[in-house]
């Protein structure tokens, strides 16, 4: 392995989030500690989310719904960041990193059947400015006029935790001083569904519990989840309020199968050592684990091999617990909405359950935190590390490790 | 078939209030800057127009349009 880098250290300073328990990274992460679902029928919308509470008509016609949410999780972001009215920073110096496992599901499906229906001439001049799927980074620097690097990512099931991944990694590289990164999902569509019904990939009882012995699949959800990151002594310099500090990144690839995970879980293991290697971070500093824990049976006995092979003992000392079992799959978001949930974990000291793990699997031997939220375990000589696990369809692989603030 | 001035107007106004615009903001008189409908906006009303009035306008035609009322009056001299 290269020798690590000397790099500048990044914080975050804000976060939102839009998803099926609601509006608000604080709703997201309470509710869930609290036991409650946002799954209805099988299917985790985001019931609670109205486009014309926070846009106006002229904003909302011109985004696609995954755009919609992703604005309104960084208005909640930047806010908190204290970076409403003025920017704190020069604006070149500001970057936007927004992922999306798909764009704008909605609008393809709207106009090609307008098109099937009515003919090329009726595709709206919108879709391709809707659909695309950097509209979200787009959107974002418009309303906040960020001009330093911005785009979209796109790898599926980690595309939030690459980009909070790229974002890190921009901030320390000195391309920006601050980034502005998430992601977001919106493809809760008749087409989106289907094609996830027809590999199989979605639970057929509409369940969401991960680690349980009866986990039959994934629920689907949509969402946004978005994360203010700072240089950290600009961030001081500024007086900013520092949430958390983002302290590694790990990425690796499977080259195995498109959908199914490596089922040593070497590759993700790997991630999770490269994350703890990139936060000088032993693995008996692991406090928590915000696992990818999808409650399909492939990819929960991978990322449960995978933290033995990375935390070895260890592994079966930290609790783990899955934000899906209560909100779904938001795909494209899910790394973000879970490195959001694992930073209010951080804050609050509250590790949320997994919920509906009532029949363990003798396979999978680890704590899942089942049942009911705990406290954060006291942690011995060091601040509080979690770790939040992507891994996606395409075989890759993404942990971030998040410390909790300095006092 | 020959459309009336009022007929196209009332179109018109219809259609950009769609777009985002208060109704009540757009007039004869209004621009587009002032009412922030930009070059997609007009796209989408040369849409609503060739479906209604079968008239063809192009991003040429669409440049020199400055006010509600200058469209207007380009429709309801192509239609006619």
């Amino acid at each position: 392995m290269a020798p690590p880098r000397q790099t500048r250290e990044v914080v975050v300073t804000g976060i939102g989030a839009v998803t099926p328990l609601g509006l608000g990274a604080a709703t997201l992460h309470d509710r869930w500690a609290a036991g409650e679902l946002g799954i209805v029928d099988g299917l985790a919308p985001c019931s609670a989310f109205d486009a014309s509470e926070h846009l106006s008509l002229k904003e909302s016609r011109r985004l696609d719904r995954f755009s919609q949410l992703a604005v309104v999780a960084a208005d909640e972001a930047i806010a908190q960041a204290g970076w409403t009215g003025a920017l704190p920073y020069d604006p070149t110096r500001v970057g936007c990193v927004i992922a999306t496992g798909i764009g704008g599901q909605t609008t393809i499906e709207s106009q090609v059947i307008l098109m099937h229906e009515r003919g090329e001439r009726a595709v709206s001049p919108l879709g391709i400015p809707l659909y695309m799927p950097n509209a979200a980074a787009a959107a974002i620097t418009i309303r906040h006029s960020l001009r330093g690097p911005s785009f979209g990512v796109v790898s599926a099931c980690t595309s939030g935790a690459h980009a909070i991944g790229s974002a890190m990694r921009m901030i320390q590289y000195g391309d920006a001083d601050a980034v502005v990164c998430g992601g977001a999902e919106a493809s809760l569509t008749r087409f989106g569904i289907a094609c996830f019904r027809s590999m199989q990939a979605l639970s057929e009882s509409g369940v969401s519990r991960p680690f349980d012995l009866r986990r039959d699949g994934f629920v689907m959800g949509e969402g946004a989840g978005v994360l203010v990151l700072e240089e950290r002594e600009a961030a001081r310099e500024r007086g900013a309020e520092v949430l958390a500090e983002l302290a590694g990144y790990g990425s690796t690839t499977d080259a195995h199968h498109i959908t199914a995970p490596e089922p040593s879980g070497g590759p993700a293991a790997r991630a999770i050592e490269l994350a703890l290697r990139d936060a000088g971070a032993a693995p008996e500093e692991v406090d928590y684990v915000n696992a990818h824990g999808t409650s399909t049976p492939l990819n929960d006995a991978a990322e449960t091999a995978a933290l033995k092979l990375a935390l070895g003992e260890h592994a079966r000392r930290v609790p783990i617990s899955s934000t899906k079992s209560a909100i779904g799959h938001t795909l494209g978001a899910a790394g973000a909405v879970e490195a959001v949930a694992t930073v209010r974990t951080l804050m609050t000291g509250v590790i949320a359950p997994t919920l509906g793990l009532e029949v363990p699997d003798p396979e999978l031997d680890l704590d899942y935190v089942p049942g009911e939220a705990r406290p954060l375990p006291p942690a011995n000589g060091h601040r509080p590390l979690a770790l939040s696990n992507s891994f996606a369809f395409g075989g890759h692989n993404v942990v971030l490790a998040i410390r909790r603030a300095a006092e | 078939m020959s459309v009336t001035t009022e007929q196209v107007e009332s179109r018109v106004i219809e259609t950009l209030a769609s777009f985002g615009p208060d109704r009540s903001q757009i007039t004869r008189e209004a621009t587009f800057e002032e009412l922030d409908i930009d070059s997609l906006d007009l796209v989408e009303l040369a849409q609503v127009v060739e479906d209604e009035y079968g008239v063809v306008l192009k991003g040429e035609d669409m440049k020199e349009l400055r006010t509600v009322g200058d469209a207007i009056d380009l429709i309801v001299a192509r239609a006619g």
